[in-house]
């Protein structure tokens, strides 16, 4: 299977990172904004405030990102699960926004819009650095070289298309 | 200059100093994460073969998945701090960004990831956003 080609139910891992990575900051901040300020002379005030509700359910939200985050991560790169999950930031802003009415300026948009901008450029790229033993079980790349490390298929067709023009 | 605050004010500095601490735990940790998960194989697939038990015992028998996991959670004691001082539509997404650009570059030299001209430009857009976020 070609690596950069994700399936819907990859698409889903993806989806499940990007949503609750956000959902689950937000109940932190929730739970943390209602606790008085902690210092760090009291570093164990951060230990008892993971048994509140807010926090609680905002690390379960966590434990999910994890799971989903870690099953991304077993098939593609960290420099594209990364940011194609960064989708996040603009559920955060949004929740911020409409949930815990923090005031949003039309500059944090701006960053928001540009990050989005950004995100868009990685996900249509490959999601995995192909490695010499990856091309074995893809077939239709048997007339390629073996690529090098951090080299993509694509690229390698890229470089062969340029040969194929020269010649 | 103070950065927006949901109790006390807190410097410039100070909110700095609390969220290059969040980056640097996140960019170890998930540095060594994706080196564990790379080492392990598709999960999916060890899923089809040896069922969710496999699949769990796959990963928590490797040791750089522990090392990866104890760098995520100074990084989360560290949101959680800054999240007692600062908004969360500042330290979430600042945070969560400037960690892609450090990783960008810690997952090129250390995991030898193709981190091609598409990924560069998406790593200086994120910078850009950052920047205007953190106003």
């Amino acid at each position: 299977m070609p690596h950069h080609k994700l399936s819907p139910h990859q698409y889903t891992i993806l989806g499940l990172v990007a949503l609750c990575a956000p959902l689950g900051d937000t109940c932190l901040s929730r739970g943390m904004t209602k606790l008085p300020a902690i210092s760090l002379a009291h570093p164990v005030t951060l230990i008892a405030a993971v048994f509140t509700p807010w926090i609680a359910l905002g690390i379960a939200l966590l434990i999910g990102f994890f799971a989903s985050y870690l099953t991304a991560l077993s098939w593609a790169d960290l420099t594209f699960v990364l940011p194609t999950t960064a989708f996040g930031n603009v559920i955060v802003a949004l929740i911020a926004r409409f949930w815990l009415h923090e005031a949003i300026s039309w500059q944090r948009w701006l960053g928001v819009v540009l990050i989005t901008v950004g995100v868009g450029f990685v996900a249509h790229g490959p999601s995995l650095t192909e490695r010499p033993a990856d091309t074995k079980s893809a077939p239709e790349n048997a007339n390629l070289q073996a690529p090098r490390a951090g080299e993509t298929i694509d690229s390698q067709r890229a470089s062969q298309r340029v040969k194929e023009q020269v010649l | 200059m103070n950065i927006p605050v949901s109790a006390a004010p807190v410097g410039f500095w100070a909110a700095t100093a609390m969220i290059a601490c969040i980056v640097l735990c996140s960019t170890v940790g998930e540095v060594l994460t994706a080196g564990a998960m790379k080492s392990i194989g598709d999960l999916d697939d060890i899923r089809a073969h040896s069922g969710m038990k496999g699949a769990i015992r796959a990963v928590v028998t490797c040791p750089l998945f522990f090392a990866g996991v104890g760098f995520l959670a100074l990084a989360f004691f560290a949101l959680l701090f800054a999240l007692n001082h600062l908004n969360l539509s500042l330290v979430a997404p600042a945070s969560a960004s400037l960690t892609l650009v450090t990783n960008a570059i810690a997952a090129k030299i250390f995991l030898k990831e193709n981190v091609d001209r598409r990924r560069w430009t998406a790593a200086v857009l994120v910078c850009i956003g950052v920047y205007f976020l953190a106003h």
